[in-house]
């Protein structure tokens, strides 16, 4: 059938790499918050890149297998254990039916990804399977996942079935097998805390104070605890416009940087709003938006500037670094 | 004069600006442009959000620059470049669609009408005449999925927001916010003063259009009875 959730952890969501196409109707895009790791997830599993994926934040869930499954983790290390045995992460696994994944503490960053190789057997909604939770739409039945509910699968991939093949071996008593490969680690990022943001200045960075538009690359913000999937709010010093301006409501988007009149910068994430009226001193580049997905609130971080040419090219480069790796699995899963 | 500016939002998106001010000319040249962007779309494009005075397009970098053949920035700004020539030279986009939206201002569906017409000082019926007289503009969509930021209302009967804003709105209602009116398409907190309600679904995720209204339509309000109210509805949630 798929998996059986026994607990639901914090916050347990569908998602793929986003709803697009809908912004101009108010519909935010939603989506893995670290689109990255959701992407080698998917790799890992042998499936297409928009297939969907769970998002497990913090305290992860615990979870049955209720069929013969290849599954990939990647993102967040929060000591993921099946059968109660210590796994690794970034490789694909076989797990036989009745195995039971479940997490223990947090290592390193914020959100880790499930992929089942065939993916979820779920409807897409306006092209995606992520999981809107303001409007209650998407992913499954439009919510975080709770305890008893059982995410229903596709059959596994052929790709998957040849590594089953090669698994009649699976040692004795054993109901899992890990693939003896991962990707290259240079090719993954390193969840350290308290990051430094590379960013490119906002359309309004220059209607600041001369101090505000020192202070955002000099000062560090704290991530504060209201923080979530729409917003990251910023605890530190407050940004404040040269003389007070009445902007025209326009479009934002992941990663925008933008401050309220009282002073307090929020980055937009994922389930941001379409459009908004604050003024935007910064932007975050793409390559950044899964490191900050992956800051805990509560650490720092800082912002430090790049051109946006220097931004393209290295969004350039980690698109050329994934083709990349979607070879070398390819062959891999080729043997 | 500069008829309008292109600037960068990051990596992945530009924003193309026609004017400083929120008016119907100025967003007669957004949908134009929005419109042949439709029927146009360059390798890379993602999609594009029209608003008051603006339209941003977004982009992926990778497609855009042909796998890393191109610079993508450049090569985006002179495809909006071409279509912005084009989009002048082509003239005014179709003639704007006039959607109609029923309300029902009667007691329990317009529970601020009262505090609305003693603000204003208009009778009700006043009230209800000069809000459904009026023919208002979409100038953008968002705040929540499907939410028309409507500009036309009467400057009459303008009224400041509820101090204590309502923890739930019920979705079709029709309420005014200093000088604006808009519809609220979820059920969602708020603090606009209510004077009716709609029974259309403004938003549906599972229309092919979810959005009952886009950026450019017109809209008219039409004054329904109860009676109608219920018809009406039933046909709108039927399906």
């Amino acid at each position: 059938m798929g998996l059986e959730i026994i607990k639901p952890g914090m916050l347990t969501t569908l998602q793929d790499r986003g709803r697009y196409g809908h912004q101009r109707e108010g519909i935010v895009t939603s989506g893995a918050m670290d689109t990255f790791a959701c992407r080698v997830a998917n790799l890992l599993a042998g499936n297409a890149a928009d297939e969907a994926v769970l998002e497990i934040t913090l305290t992860g869930p615990t979870i049955r297998f209720t069929e013969d499954q290849l599954i990939a983790l990647t993102g967040a290390d929060l000591s993921p254990e099946l059968n109660g045995e210590p796994v690794a992460m970034w490789r694909p696994f076989l797990v036989k039916e009745g195995c039971v994944l479940s997490f223990g503490a947090h290592v390193s960053g914020c959100r880790a990804y499930l992929a089942v190789s065939g993916g979820f057997d779920l409807p897409r909604l306006m092209g995606s399977f992520s999981t809107y939770l303001q409007a209650g739409i998407g992913g499954y039945q439009g919510r975080a996942l709770k305890a008893g509910d059982v995410i229903p699968c596709h059959s596994t991939t052929p790709v998957a079935m040849a590594l089953f093949a090669q698994a009649a071996a699976t040692p004795e008593g054993h109901n899992f097998l890990a693939a003896n490969w991962t990707p290259d680690p240079q090719l993954y990022p390193a969840y350290r805390p308290n990051p430094t943001i590379r960013t490119v200045k906002g359309p309004e960075y220059e209607r600041f104070s001369e101090i505000s538009q020192g202070q955002i690359w000099t000062e560090r913000f704290q991530v504060s605890a209201q923080s979530d999937r729409m917003g990251y709010r910023l605890q530190g010093v407050s940004l404040y416009l040269s003389e007070e301006a009445e902007l025209i409501s326009t479009a934002v988007t992941f990663g925008t940087v933008q401050v309220p009149p009282e002073g307090t910068p929020i980055v937009l994430m994922a389930d941001h709003q379409t459009t908004g009226g604050y003024p935007r001193i910064l932007q975050v580049v793409r390559v950044d938006l899964p490191i900050l997905a992956q800051v805990v609130p509560g650490q720092t971080i800082g912002f430090e500037e790049v051109s946006l040419e220097e931004a393209q090219q290295l969004y350039i480069r980690q698109e050329q670094n994934l083709m990349q790796l979607a070879r070398a699995i390819q062959l891999k899963q080729n043997i | 004069m500069q008829l309008f500016q292109l600037y960068p939002l990051g990596d992945s998106a530009i924003t193309v600006q026609f004017g400083d001010r929120i008016d119907k000319a100025i967003h007669a040249k957004v949908r134009a442009f929005s419109s042949y962007l439709d029927r146009h779309p360059f390798t890379g494009f993602v999609e594009q959000v029209p608003a008051y005075n603006t339209v941003t397009v977004y982009y992926d970098p990778w497609l855009a620059s042909e796998q890393g053949f191109y610079n993508p920035y450049t090569r985006v700004t002179e495809q909006l470049q071409y279509i912005l020539r084009v989009a002048r030279e082509h003239g005014r986009a179709a003639a704007p669609r006039t959607v109609e939206i029923p309300v029902c201002y009667n007691g329990a569906f317009g529970p601020d009408l009262e505090f609305v017409a003693r603000h204003t000082r208009l009778s009700p019926q006043e009230v209800i005449a000069s809000h459904a007289r009026c023919k208002y503009q979409v100038y953008m969509i968002g705040f929540v999925p499907g939410f028309p930021y409507l500009g036309g209302m009467a400057k009459k009967l303008a009224t400041p927001r509820k101090q204590n804003p309502r923890p739930r709105i019920p979705a079709g209602s029709v309420g005014i916010a200093g000088n604006q009116t808009g519809i609220y398409p979820i059920e969602t907190p708020g603090g606009w003063q209510l004077i009716g309600q709609t029974p259309l679904r403004l938003f549906d995720p599972n229309r092919e259009q979810p959005s009952l209204l886009q950026a450019g339509d017109q809209v008219k309000f039409v004054s329904i009875s109860e009676d109608e109210f219920w018809d009406l509805k039933e046909q709108a949630h039927g399906a």
